[in-house]
């Protein structure tokens, strides 16, 4: 059963075919994440699966059947989704209902999709290990050893762990700096994070406006095709939506990289990756070059400003963006009230993690008067150099080929004290976040520990197709 | 116009600038669909966008961006072809996003200038340094409650448009002539009711003060002002505030100030309410704003005549002075009145002179007292050009005509009626005066007789004898005629 339950494609086909029911299939779900210890989801609701599985078996019997009809999903919970509990991870949010449905999610049920819960994440977002949610820490499903749990990278680290753990097919992610792909790596599984606009932004829970970006993870790469195809699309409630018409990827998917030219940026061979790292991102060049791919050498000179870069950018956005949570209008509020402003201090101080605060202060103080020329409007500039860096870059390769993180996943705990280490996992994704455009973590290959490993292809703007089809390939030649 | 004010130590001149806050008229809000109509229950007027929900998202709404670029245009102002908006981040209980969107460093409009005209026939340019788009905040309701605020969200969200001038400005008096034409050119334009009544115009009053030809003194500015009344009262009392500072050896200290309507004052705020670092940054929910020749080039086409060139035209077309042309296209409302009256009939567009006077003088003062504004005159521009024509056919006196207003003010009635009811028709029927003319004179004998011995002034005893016995009716000029004609006989 496990085997027919491995992608989309085959159980559309099961259903098709009468041989199993939306609700069988979620009784499954439903027992494997009730019996699952990874803490993959922050919130789950049997009676609304089973209501909802029972609703779209009632359209299957009078003749509707959708694209990804029952194929369970997990939603991360940073996507406000009607009236379920949408939390980001946070205290301050830890009982928000939405009255209203997030763009992509709505794509997403307007096609059949059967949500089996709300995914883990760090805090609104912000970090790389799904360890600063409010709910605890999600467990990575490689873990190999009982009492050395690991991270399962974050920040959408519940949806990666779920898909790892078949908890569902697909989940939704979002990736501000990495936060689909780094996971996607740690935890073994596709993630794709598209160009930035591709997915509306309307109904997420914001981090940083101008990078935030919606994507998803998946077992094979047809599935995330499938998915992504749905999700995408024109929003006119988002001003930065993309008015464009998005590719049947699924449909054009394929395999052949004939001729496609793969760049190897050298900036990117740093003496600080670990040597199996760097090893296995050579072997999937080789591959990729054995397959007919062409790969030339190319430079992004910038990259190493990209992580001062965007931890200047991504805490400004976000010191503003959190505002909203005030105790005013909805969510935590303090007890104390003595004026505004008490209520304001003590309402946030204890809503929110550390995470958080410490970024509202660095975002806070890049802005600030007599600060926002040297940080701000300088890291301004330099994501400019950036984009351009990449728009070189394109003008030589169709593809750009570089390890997705710097490390494997790592034991719960560790680099928590340690705030700039934990940001370092972010030094290989962060560059095509600031360039706004897509990349894809696809797995391959093991560490020196047996644990999985992630390569990232990083395709022009809106150019997804390219980037899946080479991962279509590297997936076939493993 | 000498504006200097004397002070102990000789005379000082006051330098005022401001920022006025128009809010946009449009059905819906800057950034959401919500509508912006004024005094509907508290918080039925919000969506997800104006309440600031998890994930929401601001979406320009091209109208208003049309009505500034409108305004832009009406203050001879350049129209910047990319603006920017930006977030002004602060924490108040009515600002739910915790930042306001606004334009910072790329307003929509820069620099411009409008005419003010001052008495004795002068006018006075001031410059416009900018204007540019924000959203209004909520309102804080703190009377509510003995304990709580309450938070109406109704305003949230309702574009407003922010006009800066430069510190050109040098009495109570010229502020208030400047924001009449300013009020007046958005209400031509139709991008701003004016209203300060309702909050849609608001004003913040920048005033210092300094010894003619010396270097500016330190400026203090008055928050939120909302009356013209109110705005002249506290610019005399902050510029008096100010020179008794100095004159007693000390500094002014750049501080915002709050006007208390009730005592006529002013005081700092304070130092907490205003320790702001805004942190402004462009906005990554919103895309710069762009805008072609074309853009600019189909508004400026569709831009309606302004009161400049309307006062003007009515002084060219219509002979009128130029006080009363510039009186009667202060208004848009007024200036509209004065054109239906003229288009009604042939009489009234031959008389443009007599028409402006019946609604300066007269229309003026009955809408005044009743507080009714012209627009809602009970008086319709129909009833007005038929009175005016009454007068000219010479059916009705100026006088009875007096009388005759007074009742279609308070009755709504048309003329033609109140005559026909109250027999008020003049009597210019040669025949029934000659009647009337004899039997005057045979009573008065002896006043012919003092009359045609060369007492000419008692010609108006005689007419004024006939005037009694018609009630007023008789036609003045033909009983002048037919008195002259008899006697002299």
């Amino acid at each position: 059963m496990e085997n027919e339950f491995s992608s989309i494609d085959k159980l559309l086909k099961l259903l098709k075919e009468n041989k199993i029911s939306v609700t069988e299939i979620s009784k499954h779900f439903i027992d494997k994440i009730k019996k699952s210890e990874i803490k993959a989801f922050i919130h789950f609701n049997e009676d609304n699966i089973l209501d909802n599985a029972k609703k779209l078996d009632d359209l299957k019997s009078k003749g509707t059947f959708k694209r990804i009809h029952g194929i369970p999903i997990g939603v991360k919970d940073l996507f406000c989704t009607k009236n379920i509990r949408t939390t980001a991870g946070s205290k301050i949010l830890k009982n928000f209902i939405p009255t209203y449905e997030s763009t992509v999610t709505s794509n997403l049920l307007n096609e059949g999709a059967l949500f089996v819960g709300k995914t883990n994440l760090d805090e609104f977002a912000m970090g790389s290990s799904t360890t600063t949610s409010y709910f605890g820490s999600t467990i990575n499903p490689c873990s190999k050893d009982k009492n050395k749990k690991l991270v399962a990278g974050g920040s959408s680290g519940g949806s990666a762990a779920a898909v790892s753990a078949n908890l569902c097919l697909g989940a939704t992610g979002t990736d501000t700096g990495g936060s689909i792909r780094q996971p996607a790596s740690f935890c073994g599984v596709i993630g794709i994070k598209p160009t930035y606009g591709l997915c509306s932004r309307w109904g997420i829970i914001a981090f940083a406006s101008s990078l935030d970006q919606a994507g998803v993870f998946s077992n094979n790469v047809k599935d995330a095709s499938i998915l992504l195809e749905i999700m995408a699309g024109y929003d006119n409630k988002d001003s930065t939506s993309a008015n464009i018409k998005i590719p049947e990827y699924s449909k054009n998917l394929s395999s052949n990289i004939k001729g496609k030219k793969i760049g190897i940026p050298k900036e990117y061979d740093t003496e600080n990756i670990p040597e199996d790292i760097k090893i296995n991102w050579m072997n999937s060049k080789d591959y990729l070059q054995k397959n007919g791919a062409e790969i030339i050498s190319i430079s992004l000179p910038h990259t190493k400003f990209a992580l001062p870069t965007y931890y200047i950018l991504a805490p400004a956005e976000a010191s503003s963006n959190l505002a909203r949570y005030d105790g005013v209008k909805y969510g935590f509020r303090s007890k104390i009230n003595d004026s505004l402003d008490a209520m304001y201090e003590v309402t946030r101080n204890e809503g929110f993690g550390a995470e958080v605060k410490r970024r509202i202060l660095i975002g806070t103080y890049v802005l600030s008067a007599g600060y926002y020329e040297a940080y701000y409007l300088k890291a301004q500039k330099i994501r400019s150099l950036i984009s351009n860096d990449f728009k070189e870059a394109f003008n030589k390769c169709d593809a750009i080929l570089t390890p997705t993180s710097p490390s494997e996943a790592f034991p719960i705990g560790e680099k928590e004290d340690d705030p700039i280490k934990m940001y370092l996992n972010d030094i290989f994704t962060v560059p095509a976040s600031l360039a706004g455009l897509p990349g894809i973590s696809i797995p391959f290959g093991n560490s020196n520990n047996g644990l999985p490993l992630g390569i990232q292809i990083i395709g022009r703007h809106f150019d997804e197709q390219t980037i899946l089809n080479i991962s279509n390939n590297l997936e076939e030649t493993i | 116009m000498n504006n200097l004010i004397d002070g102990k130590t000789g005379k000082w001149e006051i330098i005022i600038g401001l920022e006025i806050h128009a809010q946009i008229l449009s059905n819906s809000k800057l950034f959401s669909n919500s509508s912006t109509k004024f005094g509907l229950k508290p918080n039925t007027q919000v969506s997800l966008v104006d309440a600031a929900m998890p994930g929401m998202l601001p979406v320009i709404n091209e109208f208003c961006i049309k009505q500034a670029v409108k305004t832009g245009l009406g203050l001879k102002a350049k129209i910047n072809k990319y603006s920017v908006f930006d977030r002004k981040n602060y924490f108040y209980a009515d600002l739910p996003q915790g930042y306001q969107i606004s334009q910072y460093k790329n307003p929509i409009v820069g620099s411009g200038e409008i005419q003010i005209d001052l008495p004795e026939g002068k006018s006075k340019s001031i410059g416009i340094t900018r204007l540019h788009l924000e959203q209004d905040a909520g309102k804080s309701l703190h009377d509510q409650h003995p304990e709580k605020t309450y938070v109406d969200l109704n305003r949230s969200g309702i574009a407003l448009m922010e006009i800066v001038s430069e510190p050109d400005l040098r009495s109570s008096d010229e502020v208030a002539l400047y924001i009449q034409k300013i009020r007046s050119i958005m209400r031509y334009l139709g991008t701003c009711d004016g209203n300060m009544q309702e909050g849609s115009l608001r004003a913040d009053i920048n005033v210092s003060v300094r010894k003619p030809n010396e270097h500016l003194g330190t400026r203090c500015e008055i928050k939120n002002l909302n009356s013209i009344k109110f705005i002249k009262q506290a610019i005399e009392f902050e510029s008096r505030r100010q020179i008794k500072i100095i004159e007693e050896g000390g500094q002014i200290e750049q501080n915002t100030m709050l006007f208390d309507s009730n005592t006529g004052t002013t005081r700092p705020m304070r130092n907490k309410e205003e320790a702001h670092d805004y942190r402004y940054f462009p906005d990554p929910d919103l895309q710069p704003i762009i805008i072609n020749e074309e853009f600019i080039k189909n508004l400026s086409e569709s831009m309606p005549e302004l009161p400049d060139q309307k006062k003007q035209r009515y002084i060219n077309e219509y002979s009128l002075s130029t006080y009363d042309a510039s009186l009667i296209t202060s208004d848009f409302d007024t200036a509209v009145f004065f054109e239906k009256v003229l288009k009604v009939s042939s009489h009234s567009m031959k008389n443009p002179k007599l028409v402006c006077n019946w609604i300066i003088s007269e229309l003026y003062g009955y809408l005044k007292k009743n507080d009714i504004n012209i627009h809602k005159s009970p008086i319709t521009p129909d009833n007005l050009s038929k009175m005016i024509g009454l007068i000219i056919e010479g059916k009705i006196s100026g006088k009875i005509a007096k009388n005759i207003f007074e009742e279609m003010f308070y009755s709504k009635k048309d003329p033609t009626d109140i005559i026909k009811e109250k027999k008020l028709e003049q009597i210019s029927d040669e025949g029934s005066l000659k009647n009337i003319i004899n039997q005057v004179l045979e009573k008065n004998t002896e006043k012919v007789l003092q009359y045609k011995s060369g007492k000419d002034r008692l010609l108006g005893f005689f007419v004024g004898e006939v005037m009694k016995l018609t009630d007023g009716k008789a036609n003045p000029s033909i009983v002048n005629k037919l008195l002259k004609e008899k006697i002299n006989k």
